[in-house]
């Protein structure tokens, strides 16, 4: 492993210099681009809000991304360093060395990636490797990766490799050895006369294998054999006719005992549907997704967030302001659920009554999701396949709903104001987003968002947000005020209160304030004060970073 | 621990007098109708291009593209610039973006990243990102976060690149 990042850096510094002397004499350029981030954080203890504190007192998470182009050839490295591990992150990711290297050949219709690369079939539901820095995910595939072309319209990938699990100063992979291929047609590009067509489609179809040597062991005396290869094929549709689009695909996997579904012999499905319709000032849509036993790891025996073959996004929206996206955010149960969403969004138009001098922009979201609908038959099917069946319409198990509804509008050129009201229903028994509370968690949530312009480079900003709830912590309150000048500063203060706890102890201010300053592609935020325990997620994918009391430094620079 | 800060540092201060001027890497991404679009071929005719990185759940990306939609047809005029706006959104919301840009008539080339291979290709940390392109595709000016008041330095820029 280390001789290939040798290798790599070696390749990479080469073509730096080389190419460097050609750019003199005004050749083709090589192109250098990455970034670098360095987030610190001091830990004080803190009783009252539970904060941890570990021995290092401190702690300290760096990378830099470095990526080189010279005309056809692109090599990549990254270097990582965790002086341990900020809180929340893995706490297994130690040391400092090189995280990710490649070497990538890329003509006009081949595609040639040696090292690690991400890479996602159609919709991820049979095979996504990405890598989501904030929250310490990296599921990089470490092999071969080759995309071709043959003609227009025709898309063929393959990909083999093992996917990274761990960093203990260089890139630990997993056991398993995953390997892919997937086929895309457009047919408005592979059959002429439809280039100009209205009706666009997009077919595609995969299939996903991972091997891990199978041992056998024994339930209810009677003894299983593990395979040693899992398969997953899959289909998909896309389609777009003037206004409207539509996605669906179809993914099956075959018996895959693992440490997700206690063992079972199972066949896995999965569905994902999604229809728009959208024309000026007006969109809206309508999901629908089907999971059942879809877990699929490199590693029958991981967990969690751990080298998952496969991507399955909740169906919730991602919401961003803090009360609504930290205390009961959704993630996709891989076991089972059956969930369906819409959402519609619409402008009100200009110079109307209602619209404005500016329009007003309105959006509801409306997400239900419950358990499979299923059933357990006993006896010896059972000790193999777990449950069976019955439809592929909602079982009687309610894990979340959520509805929301956003109205933003500028008033004129200083005062725009955003409210946005959230209702949830939250299963915390399914979704364990909290240790003080089992049961669904009802919650009504106000946000207002108001932005006071008052000279061109000068804005202050005001957040107020309210959670109210009989269960869980009870109800919370937040406000934040944020002064910016443009283009380079910015000062915040927030509070968050829980004054609706039970336990009078736990009625707690959590005061943090921060100042942040940005110059071109660079930028320094500098912190302190208390942060609340919460789960952070994005795309469906959460991770829990518990309470904090200290100095936090993040610095982030591209180029 | 010092070493690998010096490292970094030392990296940083090379890389960032180095990296103005260079062009945009070569990644396949998708359009609104699912046609793939390969990036280093994006061009506006010897005139500038912003590049601008968003995604739905971003919400000082929209504050960022809805104040630039309140410009775009002056700075056209001025500058005859071209906003590509490359989502980042994943496959949770990705399906969201058409209604979503639709819904706010935004004007921009919308363009999907859907595995940030194009993002983590520029170097994006996380969005909104903003490039500026000159006329003949290489980066010239860059921009992280959004406050309000950000455009006016973009127009700047703009108007440096078309004087």
């Amino acid at each position: 492993m280390k001789r290939i990042s040798i290798v790599v850096l070696a390749v990479f510094i080469v073509t730096s210099g080389w190419s460097q002397e050609q750019q003199s004499s005004g050749d083709t350029k090589g192109q250098l681009h990455g970034n670098v981030q360095a987030l610190f954080q001091n830990y004080n203890p803190d009783e009252a809000i539970g904060a941890q504190v570990p021995d290092a007192k401190a702690a300290m998470n760096t990378f830099g991304n470095f990526t080189y182009t010279y005309g056809q050839f692109t090599a990549g490295v990254r270097f990582e360093s965790y002086q341990n591990a900020i809180l929340g992150f893995p706490n297994r990711f130690k040391g400092s060395g090189i995280g990710s290297r490649y070497v990538r050949y890329n003509a006009d219709n081949l595609d040639i990636t040696v090292g690690n690369f991400y890479e996602q079939f159609g919709n991820g539901l049979s095979f996504r490797t990405y890598w989501e820095p904030n929250l310490g995910i990296d599921n990089a595939m470490d092999g071969i990766r080759v995309i071709y072309k043959p003609f227009k319209g025709l898309a063929l990938k393959a990909v083999y490799g093992q996917l990274r699990y761990d960093f203990d100063s260089r890139i630990i992979n997993s056991a398993g050895i995953v390997r892919g291929i997937d086929g895309e047609v457009s047919l408005n590009e592979l059959v002429k006369p439809w280039a100009d067509k209205p009706l666009k489609v997009t077919l595609g179809g995969s299939f996903v294998s991972k091997y891990q040597s199978g041992e056998t062991f024994e339930r209810d005396s009677t003894v299983f054999t593990l395979p040693n290869n899992v398969g997953a094929t899959g289909g998909r549709l896309g389609v777009v006719y003037k206004n409207f689009q539509f996605t669906g695909e179809y993914v099956t996997k075959i018996n895959d005992p693992n440490a997700d579904n206690g063992y079972i012999y199972k066949k896995g499905e999965s569905i994902f549907l999604n229809g728009a319709f959208s024309k000026k000032g007006f969109g809206v849509t309508a999901s629908a997704k089907y999971v059942d036993n879809m877990a699929f790891r490199s590693d029958r025996d991981a967990l969690l967030f751990d080298v998952p073959i496969n991507f399955l996004p909740a169906i919730t929206r991602q919401h961003t302001y803090n009360l609504a996206a930290t205390l009961y955010p959704y993630a996709t149960v891989l076991n089972g659920e059956v969930g369906v969403s819409g959402e519609l969004f619409y402008t009100i138009k200009k110079e109307s009554k209602l619209g404005g001098k500016y329009g007003t922009y309105i959006s509801l979201n409306v997400a239900a999701v419950n358990s499979l609908d299923t059933s357990h038959v006993g006896g010896r099917s059972e000790l193999i396949d777990g449950y069976v069946v019955d439809s592929h319409g909602f079982g009687d198990t309610k894990f979340v709903r959520d509805v929301n509804f956003e109205l933003r509008k500028k008033i004129n050129k200083a005062w725009s104001i955003n409210f946005i009201h959230y209702y949830f229903e939250f299963n915390t028994k399914v979704t364990p987003v909290t240790q003080d509370f089992k049961g669904i968690v009802y919650a009504n949530i106000d946000v207002l968002d108001i932005q006071y312009k008052f000279k061109p480079k000068h804005s202050i900003r005001a957040e107020l947000q309210s959670l109210i709830t009989e269960q869980d912590k009870g109800n919370w309150a937040t406000a934040l005020v944020e002064y910016t000048f443009s283009p380079h500063w910015s000062f915040a203060i927030m509070d968050q209160y829980n004054y609706g706890n039970s336990d009078p102890e736990k009625r707690v201010h959590y005061l943090y304030g921060n100042i942040g300053y940005t110059k071109g592609a660079s930028r320094i935020m500098v912190g302190y004060g208390k942060r609340r325990a919460g789960i952070f997620c994005i795309g469906g994918v959460c991770r829990a970073v518990p309470a904090s009391n200290g100095i936090e430094i993040n610095l982030t620079s591209s180029f | 621990m010092k070493k690998n800060i010096l490292f970094i540092v030392a990296i940083l201060i090379g890389a960032i007098s180095y990296g103005q001027g260079t062009s945009l890497p070569a990644v396949t991404l998708k359009d609104l109708d699912g046609k793939d679009v390969n990036t280093a071929t994006l061009s506006n005719d010897g005139k500038p291009m912003l590049i601008c990185f968003w995604a739905t759940w971003c919400s000082p990306c929209k504050k960022e593209l809805n104040t630039y939609a309140d410009y775009y047809e002056e700075w056209q005029k001025e500058t005859g610039v071209k906003i590509y706006a490359v989502t980042i959104d994943d496959q949770r919301t990705v399906n969201s973006v058409k209604p979503y840009v639709n819904s706010v008539s935004w004007e921009y080339e919308i363009l999907s990243d859907v595995n940030k291979t194009f993002s983590q290709a520029m170097g994006v940390n996380s969005p909104p990102h903003t490039f500026l392109l000159n006329g003949k595709g290489e980066i010239v000016w860059q921009h992280v976060g959004y406050t309000p008041g950000d455009e006016e330095e973009v127009h700047e820029q703009l108007m440096k690149l078309a004087h």
